[in-house]
């Protein structure tokens, strides 16, 4: 199978004033299309920074980073933007909703950057939130949705711009056990329905069983992979 | 288009704030419209006052008066047509509140020099003949129902007569239209002088100025320069000016609108720039986070700086348009206190030009802060 993401001996070294920090060491990963892969580590382990990696936020020390295809590592600031709104859905700890717009107009800013109509815009956002259940909250605003509700608004944001590959940051660090159990279930049915490769940084280990694979970093290496039976 | 809304919603995400900086914003381009219209106006009357009357007064003061005898002197200048004097009056009717414009003047010359002034032939005839007689406007006539025929007990601040009265009683001889001379600033109330002269108990034989019509505007400085020559080294030297020039003057006595005007909105605008600026800044440094957010999900850099330049210009623009339009309802509300005025399109141009230049140099600092936002560093709250 073509990977989705193929990770070659990279490294990421941040400077904090005259110290070097390296955060990750020499990591090769490979991730298949339609997989859904947890990381997993202590904090510091590099985790956040490897998905930054992937997401094409954050640009390598050493080492070749290809998703879907593209060199992403070789692309400049400007096509690197214009890569990430082709091909990277985002989900976050603390969802990232602009906080003045409402859920619909939120889900529509990604369509923003692409040639389609108002109406084609409107029916597309329709059909997003429709799918994470929230069709009747179209007109609220993040502040009078729950977090859970949030994060589906959020999750719909990453689906409508139909991206291949969503980078779910602690998406379910900020939710109860119920809420967060529907947005994984909700993860889960666009990786399994939809094709959606999925890539989610956790420390919740019932949030990685979830995942078609767990890879568990330490220090910024890879210390293990393993497939499970989600 | 399609970025209204996220440019809409950004500009109002802290309401007060934004309403403060826009009613900051509307007083000044107000201040901005008022001033700059009276301006503006002035300058268009200036610029239609006409090149072929020339304006001679007294070199040392204009309120010091000539006499009346360089009358001759004067109209014996090659290239003058015709010279007819006008003595300020102070004239008021029951109280000083109730100020006129009233001018002594000669009425046969009168007219002659001023040939747009819409009166009857019979009227200024009247005036000739009648030595209480007065000619007055049309909207001084419907101010006071004055009508021709009406007794009018005028009465000067000035010119004390023999008997120790204020009160000059004139009849109204006949009603002018004087609108083809600015009617918010042209006399418009003329007694004859010789009335004024004969009873008055000081000034006798004195004119404030005289007014000279010539043949060939483009000779106008020539004649003002012989007119002066004339009288040069004497008792009452005298000083000539065209029409513009003599009422600039006199304007400049008032102070220098131009000069205060700008200075104003000068002070005004350079204020305006620091509050919109630290708005707009205040604006990005709290949505740096959203702005991070923006660059995460795809806008590239210049997209971001066109959404915080469109937020500084519907800003300034809109209470931009705001000011000016509260200064034409101003200008509209005190018309008929003042004459006619009104903003010119000049000024919008130029109170529009002035919001966008505002909007790009407030917004240029918050603009290149926002280019500078590290997406990993501004998602993870650092």
């Amino acid at each position: 199978m073509t990977p989705a993401v193929r990770l070659n001996r990279i490294a990421k070294t941040y400077s904090r004033g005259l110290q070097k920090v390296e955060v990750l060491h020499s990591l090769s990963l490979n991730i298949d299309k339609g997989e859904f892969v947890s990381i997993m580590g202590p904090s510091g382990s590099g985790k956040t920074t490897l998905l930054n990696l992937i997401a094409g936020l954050d640009a390598p020390s050493a080492g070749e980073i290809e998703v879907a295809g593209e060199r992403i590592d070789k692309l400049s600031r400007g096509r690197l933007s214009v890569w990430r709104a082709r091909n990277i859905g985002f989900v976050f700890q603390f969802y990232n909703l602009l906080p003045v717009l409402s859920a619909a107009r939120n889900v529509e800013v990604p369509l923003l950057l692409t040639p389609l109509s108002g109406p084609q815009r409107k029916q597309r956002v329709a059909a997003a939130l429709q799918l994470v259940g929230l069709a009747d909250r179209a007109e609220h605003k993040p502040s009078e949705l729950s977090g859970g509700q949030q994060q589906r608004v959020s999750i719909a944001r990453a689906l409508v711009a139909d991206a291949a590959l969503f980078v779910c940051d602690e998406p379910t660090g900020d939710l109860d056990r119920e809420s967060a159990e529907g947005i994984l279930q909700l993860l889960q049915m666009l990786n399994r329905d939809q094709g959606k490769t999925i890539i989610m940084v956790t420390h919740d280990p019932l949030a990685a069983d979830h995942a078609t694979r767990q890879v568990r970093m330490d220090k910024g290496r890879l210390v293990n992979s393993i497939a499970t039976a989600a | 288009m399609k970025y209204l809304s996220l440019v809409w919603a950004g500009l109002w995400r802290k309401k007060v704030r934004t309403i403060l900086t826009m009613l900051s914003i509307v007083v000044a381009f107000l201040l901005f419209g008022l001033l700059q219209g009276i301006n503006q106006g002035m300058n268009h009357v200036f610029r239609s006052l006409n090149a072929e009357r020339l304006y001679v007064q007294s070199r040392l003061n204009m309120n010091d008066g000539l006499p009346l005898a360089y009358l001759e002197k004067i109209r014996s200048v090659p290239g003058v047509q015709a010279v007819t004097h006008w003595s300020y009056f102070g004239g008021f009717y029951q109280n000083a509140q109730n100020s006129l414009p009233v001018f002594a003047v000669d009425a046969a010359t009168q007219f002659i020099v001023y040939p747009k002034i819409k009166v009857s032939e019979e009227q200024v005839e009247a005036l000739e003949r009648t030595r209480t007689g007065a000619i007055i406007g049309t909207e001084i006539a419907a101010k006071y129902g004055w009508k021709i025929g009406d007794r009018v007990p005028l009465r000067t601040s000035i010119w004390t007569n023999r008997e120790g009265s204020d009160v000059y009683p004139v009849d109204v001889v006949g009603i002018m239209d004087i609108s083809a001379y600015d009617a918010g600033s042209f006399p418009a109330f003329y007694v004859n002088y010789e009335y004024l002269d004969a009873a008055r108990a000081f000034g006798t034989g004195s004119v404030l100025f005289f007014v000279v019509s010539v043949a060939d505007p483009r000779r106008g400085s020539e004649i003002a320069a012989s007119i002066d020559a004339l009288f040069a080294n004497s008792p009452f030297e005298t000083t000539t000016q065209t029409e513009q020039v003599f009422a600039q003057s006199q304007m400049k006595q008032v102070g220098d609108i131009n000069l205060i005007a700008n200075s104003i909105v000068s002070a005004a605008l350079f204020t305006l720039l620091f509050l919109t600026g630290n708005t707009m800044m205040q604006s990005v440094r709290e949505r740096i986070p959203e702005f991070a957010l923006l660059k995460t999900l795809g806008f590239p850099d210049r997209a971001v700086l066109a959404l915080i330049f469109s937020e500084a210009f519907v800003l300034c623009v809109l209470a931009a348009l705001i000011g000016l339009g509260l200064a034409q309802i101003a200008f509209g509300l005190i018309s008929s206190v003042l004459g006619p005025l009104s903003l010119p399109p000049v000024v919008i141009e130029m109170g529009v030009s002035l919001a966008v230049l505002l909007a790009l140099v407030s917004g240029s600092l918050p603009a290149w802060r926002s280019t500078r936002i590290n997406i990993v560093d501004a998602l993870a709250g650092r």
